[in-house]
C-alpha cells in the first residue's frame, strides 16, 4: 500500500476540557495505528482567535498532525472527526506531491545558480562575505516589500 | 472639390485625435512613475505557499476578505494559483476570514 503523508488540523470548542482533547489524539493515534499508518509529527497551536465566529465561538484550539497513511485510513478518520461533537472544524489534505514539486523548484534553483556560477567562472557555492549581491543576477528584490500589501 | 474636402475633413479628424490619445497616454506613462512588480513568491523564493501561514497569506487578502488580484500583487500566475488554494484551506480552518464588514 503505497504510503501518503496527510496533515490533519482539528479545532476544538474553546471550553473542551483538556482530558477531552487527550483523549481525541489518543483516538487518533488508535485508528492511525489500526489501520497501518504513522503519527509523523503532533503539533498544539494552542488557543487562536477564529477569523469569524463559528456557533459564537469567538476562540479555538488548533491540533496540527502529520500522519503517513493510505488513502482508506484518511477516510475512516474524516468520519470519525465529522461526528465528534467536541471539534468545531477539521482539515484534511494530502502534502506529500506539494512537498515533492516544492523540493524540486528548490533543487532546480540551486543547481542552476551553481551552473551559472561555474559559467562565470565562480567556486559553484556561495563564498562566505562575497558581498550582498544576489548570485541570480535577480536584482530586484528591493522591489518585494511592495508586493505583499493590500 | 468640395466633396474632396469633406471627406478629408472628418478623416483629419479623426487621425488628430487618435495622436492626441496616444500622446495624452505617453505623457501619462513618462509622467507617473510605476514601479514593476514583482511576484513575492518568486522573489523571496518561497517554494510551497501553505495554509497555515496566515501571517504570510494576510498580507494578499484586503480588509473586505477577498483575494487580492494578480494585477495589483503582482503574483505570477503560478503563485497565485497556489495561494488561492491556501486561502481557501485557511479560510476553512477559520485562519483567515471569508468576509468582513
Amino acid at each position: 500500500m503505497s504510503q501518503r503523508k496527510y496533515e490533519l488540523v482539528y479545532l476544538f470548542k474553546p471550553e473542551t476540557p483538556e482530558q477531552t482533547m487527550t483523549d481525541m489524539h489518543t483516538q487518533v493515534e488508535t485508528i492511525v495505528a489500526r489501520l497501518g499508518g504513522t503519527i509523523e509529527k503532533t503539533e498544539n497551536w494552542g488557543r487562536r482567535k477564529l477569523a469569524y465566529e463559528i456557533g459564537h465561538h469567538k476562540e479555538g484550539v488548533y491540533v496540527l498532525e502529520v500522519i503517513l497513511g493510505g488513502g482508506e485510513l484518511m477516510k475512516e478518520l474524516d468520519r470519525r472527526l465529522k461526528v465528534s461533537d467536541d471539534l468545531m472544524r477539521h482539515l484534511i489534505c494530502r502534502v506529500d506531491e506539494d512537498e515533492t514539486v516544492a523540493e524540486r523548484s528548490r533543487s532546480k534553483r540551486v543547481e542552476g545558480s551553481r551552473r551559472r556560477r561555474i559559467a562565470r567562472g565562480l567556486p559553484p557555492d556561495r563564498q562566505p562575505g562575497e558581498g550582498p549581491g544576489n548570485t541570480d543576477g535577480d536584482d530586484d528584490r528591493d522591489d518585494m516589500s511592495h508586493g505583499g500589501e493590500n | 472639390m468640395a466633396f474632396g474636402q469633406k471627406r478629408s475633413g472628418p478623416g483629419g479628424a479623426r487621425g488628430r485625435g487618435a495622436a492626441k490619445g496616444a500622446d495624452a497616454k505617453g505623457g501619462q506613462r513618462r509622467g507617473l512613475f510605476r514601479r514593476k512588480k514583482v511576484c513575492k513568491f518568486c522573489a523571496e523564493k518561497i517554494d510551497d505557499i501553505n495554509y497555515k501561514d496566515a501571517r504570510l497569506l494576510s498580507g494578499f487578502v484586503p480588509e473586505r476578505g477577498k483575494v487580492l488580484p494578480r494585477r495589483i500583487s503582482g503574483t505570477c500566475a503560478l503563485h497565485q494559483r497556489k495561494l488561492r488554494v491556501a486561502i481557501m484551506r485557511a479560510r476553512q480552518l477559520a485562519l483567515l476570514p471569508y468576509v468582513t464588514e
